[in-house]
């Protein structure tokens, strides 16, 4: 059995990837894709520690698939945002975006 | 009957929210309704008058406020006194009110006007029938407040605006003794009620001495005497049926009535009485000597009204309580009648200036008719009304042995006639002097002048001795209607001066007669410009009060900017670089932001891992 502290860093990379993405992705389906990645990260942490810990119920694995879900659901949301930010300002660059100052 | 006194006040002040609420809707019938409502309060006045003659008296309407143990009544007072008031204010108002319907007419605040003129009647009539201090107090501010709002009415000319603060503020300087007057009479006395006047004014001795010399700092306010006059002139920049109205029966009457109904407090000290007497004394002669000299029409009544206030005032402080309560009423009338025939002549020639009119007796027959009626009755020819109430004050004065302000009454007389004669001369006969079309004025404005000259040449007769001084007995001035029986000799004199008086105006002002030797004249030159310039006391009034507190607001003015603005200003200021400084944080790029969280977030963890686990 692969050693759980195997499992434990390949979601800490994968979170740290999503987290670069979210960081310096100029494209707004990029930093979406991105925090796709940070969500499986702890989709894996979940998953492992219900395997390892006891493995009787499948409260970990019920739980991912709530946040696979709602993943899905806060995809759909966030890219109805950005065809809608897309038709204002013809781009989803991000760095274009910063009428939210003073 | 006496029980709808307290009605009577209330009519013009429902007047007055009937056109203030709704004067844009009302237009032309606002007029008609204060009309009505002092005409309903002049009915009621005679209906408390009829009560009054079949033994009513002063009533309550139960106790107002408590003042510490002072219960201060909501009552009103009826006695001759203030039932004399109610009926001369109710009917020179109503008549004055018909009149303003005519001269008012197509002005753009019309409906304003009749409202304010319902509240200052509302005022007036609340002043009269007040039984204490307060509620007296009360009132009064509300016709100070009536006066400024009136006579600033055409608040577009600048004169009328400056006019009228004048007006208020000097009142207000009056006002501030009769209040002082009024706290120092409640510490002492611990009452406020008229009634008890009578009985507190033994054993009080020289504290309602002050007291009374305060109250009249009040009284000398509102009825413009000697060093407050200077308000009462320049008011002239209002309507003409407003100076009319202050003239006769409002603002100006409230001075002295105040001082009659105060009147035990006067009798308490002589000094009190002397106070009231010189200053009246003062007043007379000297608005009367500027008079003689002023060439706006309405200036010479003004002036002559503040003589005819100070012979009032000296009327009662030589004793003459009736006597100064008489004039008071002769002069209501007389005077009114006066300002609403100049308002018509006005009206008529677009023009104050007395030498630029002339000739208009064949013009306006009737105004004419009813200004030389009053000019005689203000000259005092017998037998019309200011003759025997002068006459009254004159005997006063003289049998109590004042015998210098004998002279000044005597003088003042004489001065009345003559520049009262000068005015009608100058702006009635002789030949025009410019371009005048006048007509005479619509009947809404002749009738009242009319019933007006009918009383100024009648009302007199009710003082006179030929009615037995029913009068004074109905005012009550016992000791003065005592010392004022039928006295030949003093009306003999008193006519002479009259006619010595009108007589000198003829021969001046008609026959042309130089009545001066030639080298006289020029010598006179200097009093003439005294005269014309009144003294120079608005001068000195400037250069001693006026441009001294102007440089205090001044210095004032450039503390508030330089210490407190500046301060307010540096620490808008200190917060305003701060925020210049710490403003490019905030970028408006959404992944700085979740840089800076993430930062935080880590440094957060490591932290608390740190003290948590200390690895």
């Amino acid at each position: 059995m692969i050693p759980l502290s195997y499992i434990v860093a390949l979601s800490a990379f994968l979170f740290c990837v999503g987290v670069f993405g979210v960081l310096t992705r100029r494209n707004a389906i990029g930093i979406l894709m991105s925090v796709e990645l940070i969500l499986n990260a702890a989709n894996i942490n979940l998953v492992a520690f219900n395997r390892y810990s006891n493995g009787t119920d499948a409260l970990g694995q019920v739980f991912s698939l709530f946040v696979i879900a709602i993943a899905a659901a806060g995809s759909v949301v966030g890219l109805v945002l950005i065809i809608a930010i897309y038709r204002n300002g013809k781009s989803i660059f991000v760095d274009k975006y910063d009428l939210m100052k003073w | 009957m006496v029980n709808v006194a307290h009605l009577i006040p209330l009519f013009p002040f429902l007047a007055f929210l009937i056109n203030i609420a709704f004067g844009g809707k009302l237009k032309n019938a606002c007029g008609p309704v204060s009309v009505a409502a002092s005409a309903i309060s002049f009915v009621l006045a005679l209906f408390v008058y009829q009560g009054f003659r079949s033994g009513g008296g002063s009533y309550s309407l139960g106790t107002w406020l408590s003042l510490g143990d002072t219960p201060l009544n909501f009552g009103v007072m009826v006695d001759g006194l203030s039932i004399m008031m109610l009926l001369v204010v109710t009917f020179i108002g109503t008549l004055i009110q018909i009149y303003s319907i005519g001269y008012m007419q197509g002005d753009p605040r019309f409906s304003r006007y009749f409202a304010y003129i319902s509240l200052f009647m509302a005022s007036m009539l609340g002043l009269v029938i007040a039984d204490n201090f307060v509620m007296l107090y009360i009132f009064w501010e509300g016709v100070g407040l009536c006066s400024y709002l009136l006579i600033s009415f055409w608040f577009e000319k600048p004169a009328a605006a400056r006019a009228g603060l004048k007006a208020f503020v000097t009142t207000r300087i009056g006002d501030t003794g009769l209040f002082l007057g009024i706290l120092l009479l409640f510490f002492t006395t611990k009452t406020l009620s008229f009634h008890d006047l009578q009985q507190i004014s033994e054993g009080h001795g020289t504290v309602l001495a002050i007291v009374a010399v305060l109250v009249f700092i009040g009284a000398a306010g509102k009825s413009a005497q000697f060093p407050l006059h200077v308000w009462l002139p320049d008011a002239m920049e209002g309507p003409t049926p407003v100076s009319a109205l202050i003239h006769a029966a409002t603002m100006v009457a409230a001075g002295v009535y105040l001082v009659a109904r105060t009147y035990p407090l006067f009798l308490v000290d002589p000094f009190a009485l002397q106070t009231v007497a010189v200053i009246g004394g003062i007043s007379a002669l000297l608005a009367a000597s500027i008079a003689t000299v002023n060439n706006d029409i309405k200036r010479v009544l003004a002036y002559s009204t503040v003589s005819q206030l100070g012979l009032m005032m000296l009327g009662l402080g030589v004793g003459g309580y009736a006597a100064g309560t008489f004039h008071l009423m002769t002069h209501a009338f007389f005077k009114a009648l006066l300002f609403l025939c100049a308002g018509s002549v006005i009206h008529a020639v677009h023009t104050q200036d007395i030498w630029k009119m002339g000739g208009l007796f064949s013009k306006m027959r009737v105004t004419a008719t009813t200004f030389l009626i009053g000019t005689l009755a203000i000259a005092g020819v017998p037998p019309l009304a200011g003759f025997w109430s002068k006459d009254e004050i004159l005997s006063a004065a003289y049998q109590n042995g004042h015998t210098v302000l004998f002279g000044v009454a005597v003088l003042t007389s004489f001065l009345t006639a003559f520049y009262m004669s000068r005015l009608i001369f100058v702006v009635l006969f002789g030949k025009p002097r410019s371009n005048l079309h006048p007509h005479e004025s619509p009947a809404t404005m002749t009738v009242p002048l009319m019933i007006l000259a009918v009383f100024a040449a009648l009302v007199g007769f009710v003082g006179s001795p030929l009615a037995h001084h029913a009068f004074q007995g109905f005012v009550g001035g016992g000791e003065s209607s005592a010392a004022s029986q039928a006295n030949g000799g003093m009306m003999i004199l008193s006519t002479v001066i009259s006619l010595a008086g009108i007589g000198l105006a003829y021969l001046i002002y008609i026959l042309n007669v130089n009545v001066l030797p030639a080298g006289m004249l020029s010598r006179l030159n200097g009093l003439h410009q005294l005269l014309l310039n009144k003294y120079y006391i608005d001068e000195i009034y400037d250069a001693f009060l006026v441009q001294p507190f102007l440089g205090l607001c001044r210095i004032s003015y450039k503390i508030d900017l330089g210490v407190v603005d500046d301060l307010v200003n540096g620490v808008a200021r200190f917060v305003a670089a701060l925020s210049e400084f710490l403003r490019p944080m905030q970028t408006g790029l959404v992944q700085n932001y979740l840089l800076v969280q993430i930062v935080g977030l880590i440094i957060l963890i490591l932290t608390l891992g740190k003290l948590c686990f200390r690895y």
